[in-house]
């Protein structure tokens, strides 16, 4: 008996050890910045060094337009651009999980994950080299014609939206490619034979068999979109009207940490709603989704 | 080759003329023709490899051939894609919608139709009853077991009406003691939908039970089309005299003629006569099959007819299997085994490894075919 009582013992200590390095990150810093930045939030500056707790932060979000009229922009635009990287990913998951073959499959995925290997800056300011209105494109379209004189494509929110595109592309493809790869061909065959054409097949098989990678792909890239503060930043200029901006002004241009904290939480808010929102509407359980990412 | 499933004057539902497919360098499908009359059960045999996938593929519209033409209901399927033809499957693996109910999954056609929600859930329920799963198509697919799977797939298929109803090997995923019974099952549903049924299959015993002709295939090519009796006791190649059902495979040379019958001997030594198919010259290589339940046993040599050749042989094995029993057999003089089925009256129930006995065939009943006409 205390032979096993030890042997539990010693399994319990290696599972803790196991454990230590990720609970310790979690904790230290993750759970105590934030709990430190939810104090923050909470209290406001009635002197110099004299604090006192209120809901001030977050009134003044709610009192001031351009904060929630930013707020509620990004919120959009993020789910946009999420809508748009699963338009352009579906085909390309498509043709990695179902069309092509050994090889030729592992090519493809390689070709996605290439612009993973420069950092995220550099690909952003490639992006602006070839949409400026000096750049490559804006020239390319004088020189063969199109515009008469070279166009500013930087700073539009379209460019936000296809540098968002560019940046999420490889976080949706890999739970897609996953998701349809389990799918067995002879589900559709079966259904083509059954009577279907290409539009049923894709709404009554492929999508309810995708949905859990479709879900988890979406959250993923909709988290990183409305947490981006780089693409947003360089391409659409002081146009961006992007929230992380205004959390960034806060903390660092501002020095109101307080507010800034308010943001913060206001945004996390924001996307554990959406998180909600879009495994309800797409009656996928939280579980089962995780699993696919 | 050319032929005609049916000797009755029933319109034929299949016809195939000249149908060809090649993969690459390998010829799956070669120049076949055949054609299934309305209301039959057809099955195609074969050993895996042999193209009877393709043929079926190509017959509900998953690939094109690259030659001939296939009519369904005497219309040509050229062109026509797996969608619109009048043909369904029952798939190997059955494909099943695992995202549906057992009643969606039998709706499935109907609502591609565009037939009306409570239309199809009646047609549906009542196809499910028909099929002996009444109350189940609130259901998972998952919540069933093998056999009412099969049903729901037949069920899904049959709900559509088709002229034609394709099987892919679905048996092969059962067990055995299930199998057995789904072959009864898929015979009666057959009789009772007086649909016609095209049956692909690897296993003979399947093949020779359910139809009513069988095609059987190998290297892309019927080496014979023909009822289950014909198959069995007049084989036309050597190929279908080995792959259907069990034979002793016996080589060696024509060593004299005899009207219609050949004297096969081996090279070991050992002598057989049996009736020859196509011509046969004295000398030339040859291949015979004799039936283990063609053979005869006996205590002594005078319990054979005058004129017979008799036998005497070892008991190498038995192998007991109720009214499938055979016994394994040792010719003294030149070696040679045999399999041979023990009679079910269980007059040699005390037989033992070891033992003597004597045994002779019937020439009649084994047959010999020309070496040189092996395609396998």
């Amino acid at each position: 008996m205390p032979e096993l009582a030890r042997a539990a013992w010693s399994r319990r200590l290696l599972l803790a050890l196991l454990l230590a390095p990720a609970l310790l990150w979690l904790s230290l810093l993750i759970v105590l910045p934030h709990l430190d930045l939810a104090l923050l939030s909470f209290r406001e500056r009635i002197a110099p060094r004299q604090f006192v707790p209120s809901l001030a932060q977050y009134r003044t979000f709610f009192t001031e337009p351009l904060y929630w009229h930013v707020f509620l922009r990004t919120a959009l635009m993020s789910a946009g651009a999420t809508a748009l990287t699963l338009l352009v990913a579906f085909p390309i998951a498509w043709t990695i999980a179902k069309l092509a073959r050994g090889r030729m499959s592992a090519l493809l995925f390689v070709v996605c994950l290439i612009p993973f290997w420069v950092s995220e800056t550099v690909r952003t300011l490639g992006w602006m080299i070839l949409l400026r209105e000096s750049g490559v494109l804006p020239q390319l379209l004088v020189h063969l014609g199109i515009t008469a004189q070279p166009v500013e494509l930087l700073y539009h929110d379209a460019t936000i939206l296809v540098g968002l595109v560019y940046t999420s592309l490889l976080f949706m493809v890999v739970p897609l490619v996953g998701s349809l790869e389990s799918l067995d061909n002879a589900l559709i065959e079966a259904a083509y034979d059954l009577g279907a054409k290409g539009g049923a097949i894709l709404r009554e098989i492929v999508i309810p068999h995708a949905a859990p990678g479709i879900t988890a792909g979406c959250i993923v890239v909709f988290m990183l979109t409305l947490g981006n503060y780089l693409t947003p930043t360089l391409l659409g200029g002081k146009n961006s009207l992007w929230f992380t901006e205004q959390i960034y002004n806060q903390f660092i241009t501002r020095f109101n940490w307080e507010q800034g904290a308010a943001f913060g939480f206001l945004l996390l808010a924001l996307s554990t709603a959406m998180v909600w929102f879009g495994l309800k509407a797409s009656g996928q359980r939280f579980s089962d989704v995780m699993r696919r990412t | 080759m050319s032929a005609t499933a049916s000797a009755s004057s029933a319109p034929a539902d299949l016809e195939a003329r000249a149908v060809s497919k090649r993969f690459g360098a390998h010829l799956a499908v070669d120049n076949l023709s055949f054609a299934v009359a309305r209301g039959s059960f057809f099955s195609i045999l074969g050993p895996s490899g042999c193209g009877k996938t393709t043929l079926l593929r190509m017959i509900a519209g998953f690939i094109q051939p690259d030659g001939g033409s296939i009519a369904i209901g005497g219309r040509d399927m050229a062109g026509v894609g797996p969608n619109r033809r009048p043909v369904n499957m029952v798939f190997q693996q059955l494909a099943l919608f695992p995202m549906m109910s057992v009643s969606e999954n039998v709706a499935f056609g109907l609502a591609r139709r565009g037939m009306a929600r409570a239309e199809r859930v009646r047609k549906a329920e009542a196809m499910l009853e028909r099929v002996g799963l009444a109350g189940a198509g609130g259901k998972r697919t998952d919540e069933l077991s093998g056999g009412q799977r099969q049903r729901v797939a037949i069920a899904r298929s049959m709900v559509l009406e088709p002229t034609l109803l394709l099987l892919d090997e679905p048996l092969g995923a059962l067990d055995l003691k299930l199998r057995e019974h789904m072959k009864l099952e898929l015979k009666q549903l057959q009789a009772s939908f007086g649909t016609t049924f095209v049956y692909i299959t690897h296993d003979q015993s399947e093949a020779l039970v359910l139809s009513d002709h069988v095609g059987v295939m190998n290297h892309g090519h019927f080496e014979q089309l023909g009822t289950p009796q014909q198959l069995y006791y007049a084989p036309a190649t050597p190929f279908v005299a080995g792959f259907v059902g069990n034979n002793n495979r016996v080589a060696g040379k024509a060593l004299a003629l005899e009207g219609a019958l050949v004297q096969v001997g081996t090279a070991a030594g050992w002598s057989v006569r049996a009736r020859a198919h196509g011509t046969i010259a004295v000398g030339s290589a040859v291949e015979a099959f004799i039936r283990p339940e063609s053979a005869m046993l006996g205590r002594s040599a005078a319990d054979f007819p005058p004129g017979q050749l008799a036998y005497t042989g070892e008991v190498l094995s038995l192998l007991f299997d109720g009214a499938n029993s055979v016994v394994l057999l040792r010719e003294l003089q030149s070696g040679q085994e045999l399999r041979i089925a023990l009679p079910q009256t269980g007059a040699y129930a005390d037989l033992k490894v070891g033992d003597r006995i004597h045994f002779g065939f019937d020439p009649e009943r084994a047959i010999c075919f020309p070496a040189a006409a092996a395609h396998a």
